[in-house]
């Protein structure tokens, strides 16, 4: 389905659309007071902006470097050209540890390659530890936010099913209690675990080290734990320096959630003593995005999520709305590159407003990328038969000015005489719910005009 | 000086108060204003839907008709950024570049231009200022509340100077108000429900009169109030600056 039509949906409880709105409002209220406490801030945005699109146009030498440094350190690399091959080499390395239980941490890159129910059609058991993660993933849905992924449901739906899926007591939706269940839960799962799965955040090159940021220390109780630790990238993810992850630390996790830093900035390096340690590298259409000048700079994106929190259309019509595996802003411009037909609403989902682009920590022109996708998508992708000769029409008009003039005096003629009955008839969407202006009888043209001659007969 | 005025589509047609306040207002500040009869539309209707191309004719009208200007005026953020920051459609002759570069919008053009703050306006209202987001985050007519840096806002330092006018804070100061060209009826429901709330945040505030530097986001707006029968006026900027109540 289209973003207008589930989003239509989304609007029909408007109550639930004002909780949205209010709390993802909240987050960008706490980055704005977080941001503005740091002096520099905007440089700290033109730098990370800078070795972004420096690491991407040297992007083959930052990932050759990481890997050597990486195998130097004792960890086993892996390279993924797209989701099936991803999924693949996770299986495979499991299967090779016998691993049946697994925990993996926010990664949504794994979502975006369907890990899961790959490895669950073996029989193999994953849990996500991510509590909003292991929220969604009991209620059988996608994440909605890539920060906040359970943000679209209220404490008493948790309530419910946990109820339902963990046997825990009814509790009138206790945040206290809640957690405290969802931790023994957890707990339980980490012990037993096989194996760990996590994404990252950063990967070091000149160190082959890596970063994974989590508030919740999941992503370490599973990688301590658990005897094989397998990470997930994708290539964007590479940064060339150490020293860099300064920048990046800073900008993360105040437009995240408008924390300094994130609770737990994890950084790995090598195998603990009789464990394993795999990377993956992913690709998946990320090396097609970069060859698109347009719209590499997506390719900048740290996944804060920020520009979902900004955006008042994201926050009025909920994640699930834009059907990716990115929602908002952000993954209104990386999807289109992946399907253009099937994401082909996605960058009209949109007033272009500009927010996106100026709360993005890293300086995406989100919403120039948008403006740029819309003229791709009316040439390659079947349009509605009335939008495309009302656009033609309009071309044609506007070029025109004594047509526009005629077709300027019957319209406002209408809006002055047709009942508002007519008007507001069902092919006028406008009218459903706003009033159009009383048309004037005089045009600012025709009253200038007007003017004009009086002054030149007031002259004679 | 010579000022080419441009009258968007829409406030030609639907809002011919708003371009006489505008004119007035010019002609009042002894600026040679002409208003060249042949000009349309700036082409964002169809640009920001996605048919760029078909709006290629209605830009070399435009570039026609405001080419011999010093400076290209007019009453909409949102028009004159597209006119600045989309025109790369067309070939960039002197004139295309002349006239992107010169086209300002109305309060940017008083207070940057002419160097004049107080219009000698009265206009006794609390009034909720609009934000419009072409003019805002495109022109930077102001600072947004996402950017760090010194706050500062056109529209209100003229408005600071009109005699009676109280001006009101919101809640959220410069969330988009959901008009987005064809968004407001290709994304209907997200965009009345945008409306609805940034209509009640000025209720909320004490709001009497909501202005902006641009009448798309007040036609969107007014469409709403009228509808639901609130009581709040709209007005232009142009026509609170060429007020004396």
């Amino acid at each position: 389905m289209s973003h207008p039509k589930l989003a239509s949906i989304f609007n029909k409880d408007e109550k639930r659309v004002d909780w949205h709105d209010k709390a993802l409002w909240f987050v960008r209220h706490k980055r704005d007071m977080s941001a503005h406490s740091v002096k520099g801030w905007e440089e700290l945005r033109n730098l990370g902006h800078g070795i972004k699109a420096h690491m991407l146009s040297n992007l083959d030498n930052y990932l050759i470097q990481f890997e050597e440094n990486a195998l130097k350190n004792g960890v086993q690399v892996h390279w993924a050209a797209n989701g099936k091959e991803h999924n693949q080499i996770v299986h495979k390395i499991l299967k090779e540890h016998n691993a049946k239980k697994i925990v993996k941490s926010k990664s949504m890159l794994t979502e975006e390659c369907h890990l899961n129910p790959y490895l669950e059609a073996d029989g193999m058991e994953v849990i996500d530890t991510d509590l909003g993660e292991r929220i969604v993933q009991l209620a059988k849905e996608p994440p909605s936010h890539i920060v906040l992924p359970a943000i679209h449901k209220d404490r008493h739906q948790v309530d419910e099913l946990f109820q339902e899926h963990l046997g825990t007591k009814p509790c009138d939706g206790d945040p206290q209690y809640l957690t405290g269940e969802a931790r023994k839960h957890l707990r339980e799962k980490f012990i037993q675990a096989d194996a760990a799965i996590t994404g990252v955040n950063f990967a070091i090159a000149d160190t082959g080290g890596f970063v994974v940021c989590t508030n919740e220390g999941n992503a370490d109780m599973g990688a301590h734990l658990a005897p094989v630790h397998i990470a997930c990238m994708g290539v964007e993810k590479i940064i060339p320096k150490q020293e860099h992850l300064g920048v990046f630390l800073r900008l993360l996790a105040r437009s995240a959630t408008g924390q300094p830093i994130t609770t737990y900035s994890s950084h790995f390096k090598k195998p603990q003593p009789g464990s394993k340690m795999h990377i993956v590298i992913v690709d998946n259409g990320r090396s097609e995005q970069l060859s698109r000048p347009d719209f590499r700079a997506s390719l900048h994106c740290i996944r804060c999520g920020a520009c979902m929190n900004t955006c008042p259309i994201y926050r009025r019509s909920g994640g699930h709305s834009y059907d990716a595996t990115i929602p908002g802003p952000i993954g209104s411009i990386l999807s289109p590159g992946k399907d253009l037909t099937k994401y082909s609403s996605l960058p009209f989902a949109s007033t272009l407003c500009g927010s996106c682009s100026d709360v993005c920590p890293v300086k995406i022109d989100i919403h120039s990328q948008l403006y740029k996708w819309r003229q791709i998508i009316t040439k390659n992708t079947p349009q509605p038969f009335v939008k495309k000769q009302s656009m033609k029409f309009m071309g044609k008009l506007f070029a025109k000015p004594s047509q526009y003039e005629t077709v300027g005096k019957i319209a406002r003629w209408s809006l002055r005489n047709l009942p508002k009955s007519v008007i507001n008839s069902k092919p006028n969407t406008w009218g459903k719910a706003r009033d159009l202006p009383i048309g004037p009888k005089q045009s600012f043209d025709d009253w200038y005009k007007e003017r004009e001659n009086n002054k030149k007969s007031n002259d004679q | 000086m010579k000022v080419g005025l441009f009258i968007p589509c829409y406030i030609n047609q639907l809002y011919p108060q708003v371009g006489k306040a505008t004119l007035e207002l010019l002609e009042k500040l002894n600026v040679e204003v002409v208003y060249p009869s042949g000009q349309t539309c700036c082409g964002q209707p169809m640009a920001n839907s996605g048919y760029e191309s078909e709006s290629m004719g209605t830009c070399n009208n435009f570039v026609e008709n405001f080419k011999g200007f010093d400076y290209i005026v007019t009453p909409s953020g949102s028009c004159a950024y597209h006119v600045k920051k989309h025109y790369n459609i067309i070939p960039q002759t002197e004139d295309v570049v002349n006239v992107r570069n010169n086209v300002y919008e109305l309060c940017d053009f008083i207070l940057n231009v002419l160097k004049i703050k107080n219009l000698d306006a009265s206009f006794p209202y609390k009034v909720g200022i609009h934000k419009s987001c072409h003019g805002l985050r495109g022109l930077r007519l102001g600072s947004c509340s996402e950017v760090v840096g010194h706050p500062y806002s056109y529209i209100e330092e003229l408005l600071q100077e009109v005699k009676g006018v109280e001006i009101m804070t919101l809640q959220r100061s410069d969330e988009c108000c959901g008009f987005g060209g064809t968004f407001a009826v290709t994304e209907e429901a997200v965009s009345v429900k945008m409306g609805k709330d940034k209509i009640q945040d000025h209720l909320n505030s004490g709001v009497e009169v909501i202005t902006a530097t641009d009448t798309s986001c007040l036609m969107h707006l007014e469409g709403l109030v009228t509808r639901n029968k609130q009581p709040l006026k709209i007005l232009h900027i142009a026509e609170i600056l060429n007020s004396h109540l």
